[in-house]
């Protein structure tokens, strides 16, 4: 009896062994190229919304614990410089309140506080509907552009239904609105500089 | 030879996971809204199925009845995250879509019933093979299911083919509908279950046809 039980164990033991020797070696080779995937990833993301930065943005990139659409969260920042001298700030955050769950965004913003972008880097929003918020689908979150807490109006900072400018999807407003939203609201955090940018 | 035939003809139709097992529905069901998804899950899953089925054929004679459903399963896994690791290394962008659908793939209980039904019982070349006809048999069914969701939620067929196959894929993407707003039911969760269910209708017409 204790015989068969020791023989089960060792066995179950020596797999265990080989699994794991076999999964560290695969980890252990895949992972520089499985890191420089994720950076290349961020860079394509970023350049969207911002270019000519000469600074190695990823590196330079800080973390700040700030409550942002109501929820106390992590926001990535991403300095962009050029000769030495910030000229925007990437900011990616989470909006808790899209249709389908919260919504991770990255919006760019120049120091002179207007929009360079804003785009989605996670959703689960209805497909077909409210993905539209996607470039791949639609150019719609590219009005962003330019705007800024003055333009247009604070009135107007909502969608149409809501009576502001921006125009919803057939079918979802919840989702633009959710964009609307939180591209506002970042916009006012970081209209109290001192609250996202790190003191050198 | 026989039984070799014997076995394709198994995996691919008579004993098709998807279909008659009805097994491994939640990936099948979760990510065939367009052919290529249904093409990676497909490729991950027959490698998944044949190294399991090969290792397992390889000792069955060393594992013990007693823990041999624990080691299958600790197989099956290492495997799993072997392939995601590689999946993440070599084909990034298609791991943003599949993601968190590989790691599922343990959950494929048709993995561990070929493991368990097939591999524990006979040779490894038959093992492999019997793998191998299994996989492509869900497959098959996955990207039959990803064409139809796709053509009917969206109008087109191997749209974003360039995640598997590169630039070259470009050239495959067809829009079959022009200016096509979309059958929403199709690409949304139901559509996957009445699809499956229209297949499987299909497949047991065929065979209550021939008794």
């Amino acid at each position: 009896m204790i015989k068969a039980i020791l023989k089960s164990g060792m066995l179950l033991l020596v797999f265990t062994m080989v699994s794991i020797l076999f999964v560290s070696w695969t980890q252990d080779t895949t992972q520089e190229k499985i890191q420089y995937n994720e950076e290349q990833l961020l860079i394509k993301r970023l350049a969207e919304l911002v270019s000519n930065y000469d600074n190695d943005i990823l590196k330079e990139k800080y973390d700040q614990v700030l409550t942002l659409h109501g929820i106390k969260q992590t926001i990535g920042i991403y300095p962009a410089k050029r000769n030495g001298q910030t000229f925007a700030y990437l900011v990616e955050h989470t909006y808790p309140n899209g249709y389908n769950g919260s919504i991770r965004l990255l919006t760019g913003i120049s120091v002179d506080e207007t929009l360079l972008g804003v785009r989605v880097v996670a959703h689960k929003e209805t497909p077909g509907l409210g993905d539209k918020i996607e470039t791949r689908k639609s150019d719609w979150i590219k009005q962003f552009t330019g705007l800024s807490l003055s333009n247009p109006t604070q009135d107007n900072w909502k969608v149409k239904r809501d009576g502001g400018v921006f125009e919803a999807f057939t079918g979802a407003t919840i989702t633009p609105r959710a964009i609307v939203t939180a591209s506002y609201q970042v916009l006012e955090l970081f209209n109290k500089k001192s609250l996202l940018i790190k003191a050198k | 030879m026989n039984d070799y035939i014997k076995i394709a003809k198994n995996g691919l139709w008579t004993n098709n996971q998807a279909l008659v097992a009805l097994l491994g529905l939640c990936p099948l069901l979760a990510v065939t809204n367009n052919i290529v998804n249904a093409i990676g899950l497909g490729l991950a899953t027959t490698f998944v199925l044949v190294a399991s089925n090969v290792t397992v054929s390889i000792f069955r004679n060393q594992i013990s009845k007693e823990v041999r459903i624990p080691i299958f399963v600790l197989l099956i896994a290492s495997f799993v995250t072997i392939v995601e690791l590689l999946m993440q290394s070599y084909f990034y962008d298609l791991y943003l879509i599949l993601g968190i659908f590989v790691p599922l793939i343990v959950t494929n209980c048709a993995i561990l019933a070929r493991a368990e039904a097939f591999a524990s019982k006979n040779s490894w070349d038959k093992s492999a093979l019997d793998g191998l006809m299994m996989g492509i048999g869900f497959s098959l069914i996955l990207i039959l299911l990803g064409a139809m969701r796709e053509l009917i939620g969206s109008g087109t067929l191997f749209d974003q083919s360039s995640l598997i196959l590169g630039s070259l894929g470009d050239t495959l993407s067809v829009t079959v509908f022009n200016d096509y707003q979309g059958t929403l039911l199709a690409v949304l969760p139901p559509g996957a279950f009445i699809g499956l269910g229209l297949i499987v209708a299909v497949k047991n017409y065929f065979d209550l046809k021939k008794v």
